[in-house]
């Protein structure tokens, strides 16, 4: 166990290493550098060569990556312009933001999906299994960021202005104005009600290709001659099915958990631009519109470690759940 | 009953249309493709339609697996639908200049026909240009469905190749290609797209080229899977033992074989495409206007939701029932190409 725990976690690190080299030179790739920011028409070839040397760009591209490399094992991930701070500076404000989002939306996401994928296997080829299976195509072949505007129009808009519904949901930000004079759980309430647009816009894309995995592996076990033997000995079907079927078909679920990262982190992108919920997803999408490099490598950079680091945990969970895979 | 329903529709174009039909020739290239499409559909559907007359009289006693899988594929309404469905939408991408009531780029009357409701005149609407909606998601799904169809192509030419030449010859050359391959898939891929993107001048050759080569990694894996389990076959032993090259031995005897999971990931991905297209223009790195892409249509629609919905709702509508089509001909695929699961 423990040695595969160790082997994992070794594998990660060039992983991370990797990820970092190929945000570096995709960068150095591009045409222009980041000084064009700083640099007015009027300066002269001298001040633009000094600025460019103060950023220890006139050097060649292997001395910079080789810089830039030591700098990020120290924990600098260089200055953002836009911010006019560090950039891991800003990157500490904004994570929490989104791994508040992500976290919920996984949690609603999976809850949702392995239940209807339940549902799903027990009814096999039914009107209900039917029915939601084409819903779950349905929703995974929805833009996550169609689906959040179809939400603010009709749970924002059109119920606030048009309908006059009693509850509405705000379109944008993460707490209401007054928020530093409610009370302690009048500020969860307004949390949760700031959160549950964004939140069902990522959760459901994922939920949908949740409860299709769940329902295969659902089907597979439960024709497994345990269950069979579970049956035949008279348990209750809702023991078979929760205590005995269950907990095998969620092994396979668990990797949906390190494929889905990445799937999640590509929906805060859409998902905090469009609900204005400041988080890496949108700080990136911000920083690359004012070419602020550093930021856009950084947060870059902490996406593809967030990843490595979600599916080590992933890997983990499984060696855990299921022996056969700590004896590899 | 499929084919006579295309031609009705194809003839009902030719019919309705028949001044645009007319005038395609001496028009631009686009217009020529259009009337190719209309002439070329109409004789496939007639020869279509004599296939039963020709048919042989004998019926060959052995069935191949494709056809036992096309069999499967058939029974399954759902996919069936969905490959009608796509059909249906390249005719249309292909017909649009004679679909489309007017001129996606044609500005209305700003002052009357400002986002104006859908009506008779616009059947969904216009938008802040006063440009009429269903003729721009009309030339809409030209992008999308090319961008999906060309930038799928690329990354499944490139990722069988690597995956099967990483899993035939192994060592050093597996261990570079499928550590890369772990590199980009733990990348957020929008970040690496947006990135990259952002980073020089959007255009459309670009954005395929870059959606292209961003996904092959997932074919590679899946066929580098494949060819490991291929590789212990017997044909597949049997044809080295007879002393064929390495080179043989993938192209003719290891790719054939993975070709039935790769469609039905190029259909899935065409599908993961359009969705990814349509973010980039959203976020206005993608498609530039004047060119109407759904994603910028939604993008476009954003800030007028409470005063024009049908701006956002249609083009993102025509997404979903894009990728829907696509994503219900790839499950139905996999169920039909996988004889375990064949009901």
């Amino acid at each position: 166990m423990h040695r595969y725990l160790a082997r994992r976690t070794a594998a990660a690190i060039p992983l991370v290493l990797g990820i970092a080299t190929i945000v570096f030179f995709v960068i150095s790739l591009a045409p222009g550098d980041p000084t064009q920011v700083l640099v007015s028409p009027g300066m002269r070839p001298e001040v633009i060569a000094q600025v460019r040397a103060n950023f220890g760009l006139d050097q060649p591209l292997p001395v910079r990556y080789v810089r830039w490399l030591g700098a990020l094992l120290t924990g600098d991930l260089g200055y953002s312009y836009s911010h006019g701070r560090p950039v891991l500076e800003v990157i500490g404000q904004i994570l929490p933001n989104t791994l508040l989002l992500s976290a919920a939306a996984l949690l609603v996401a999976f809850a949702a999906g392995v239940l209807i994928g339940i549902v799903q296997s027990l009814r096999q080829y039914s009107i209900t299994d039917q029915a939601l299976s084409v819903l779950a195509l349905f929703f995974y072949s929805m833009p996550s960021f169609w689906l959040a505007l179809m939400l603010i129009l009709v749970f924002a808009l059109f119920a606030r202005n048009v309908w006059e519904w009693p509850i509405y949901f705000p379109p944008s930000g993460t707490r209401s104005i007054e928020y530093a004079t409610l009370g302690p759980f009048e500020r969860i309430a307004d949390r949760i009600r700031y959160m549950t647009l964004p939140v069902t816009s990522l959760a459901l894309v994922l939920a949908a290709g949740i409860a299709r995995y769940t329902r295969g592996s659902m089907l597979e076990v439960i024709r497994q001659d345990y269950v069979r033997t579970a049956r035949a000995k008279g348990l209750p079907e809702s023991r078979v099915v929760f205590k005995h079927a269950l907990r095998n078909a969620l092994i396979p679920v668990i990797t949906l958990l390190g494929l889905y990262l990445p799937v999640l982190f590509s929906g805060t992108v859409f998902i905090e631009t469009v609900f204005g919920w400041p988080g890496m997803g949108k700080t990136i999408v911000d920083a690359i519109g004012t070419r602020d490099y550093p930021l856009v490598m950084g947060t870059s950079l902490i996406f593809g470690a967030m990843v490595v680091l979600g599916n080590l945990i992933a890997d983990m969970l499984y060696a855990v759940v299921d022996p056969r895979i700590r004896y590899e | 009953m499929a084919a006579l329903l295309v031609w009705i529709g194809l003839m009902g174009v030719a019919v309705l249309r028949r001044e645009r039909v007319a005038g395609a020739l001496s028009g631009s290239l686009e217009d020529r493709v259009a009337l190719a499409t209309l002439v070329g559909g109409l004789a496939t559907v007639w020869v279509w339609s004599w296939r039963d007359v020709a048919k042989p009289p004998f019926r060959w006693l052995g069935v191949s697996q494709w056809a036992l899988a096309g069999r499967a594929f058939a029974r399954n309404r759902l996919a069936v639908l969905g490959a009608i469905g796509i059909l249906g939408l390249y005719l249309i991408a292909l017909l649009t200049p004679f679909l489309a009531p007017a001129d996606p780029a044609l500005l209305g009357d700003l002052l009357t026909e400002l986002l104006a409701p859908p009506s008779e005149t616009h059947l969904l609407g216009t938008d802040h240009f006063a440009r009429d909606v269903l003729s721009r998601v009309l030339y809409g799904a030209r992008v999308s469905l090319l961008i999906g169809f060309v930038a799928v192509g690329i990354s499944v030419t490139v990722g069988t190749l690597l995956g099967a030449v990483a899993g035939s010859l192994g060592g050093w050359v597996d261990t570079i290609v499928m550590r890369f391959v772990d590199m980009v898939i733990s990348f957020p891929q929008l970040v690496l797209l947006i990135t990259i993107i952002a980073l020089f001048e959007p255009s459309i050759f670009l954005i395929v080229a870059v959606l292209g080569l961003t996904q092959w990694t997932g074919t590679a894996r899946l066929v580098r899977g494949e060819v490991l389990s291929l590789r212990e076959r017997e044909y597949v032993q049997a044809a080295q033992a007879l002393g064929f090259s390495r080179w043989r031995i993938i192209i003719a005897h290891l790719i054939p074989n993975v070709l039935g999971p790769v469609t039905v990931a190029a259909t899935l991905g065409i599908g993961n495409t359009i969705v990814l297209e349509a973010g980039l223009s959203f976020l206005g790195l993608g498609v530039q206007p004047p060119m109407a892409s759904w994603g910028t249509m939604v993008a476009d629609g954003r800030n007028v939701m409470l005063q024009a919905w049908w701006l956002s709702t249609f083009p993102g509508l025509a997404i979903v029932v894009t990728v829907l089509c696509f994503n219900l001909v790839g499950d139905g695929l996999r169920d039909a190409l996988d004889p375990r699961l064949r009901r």
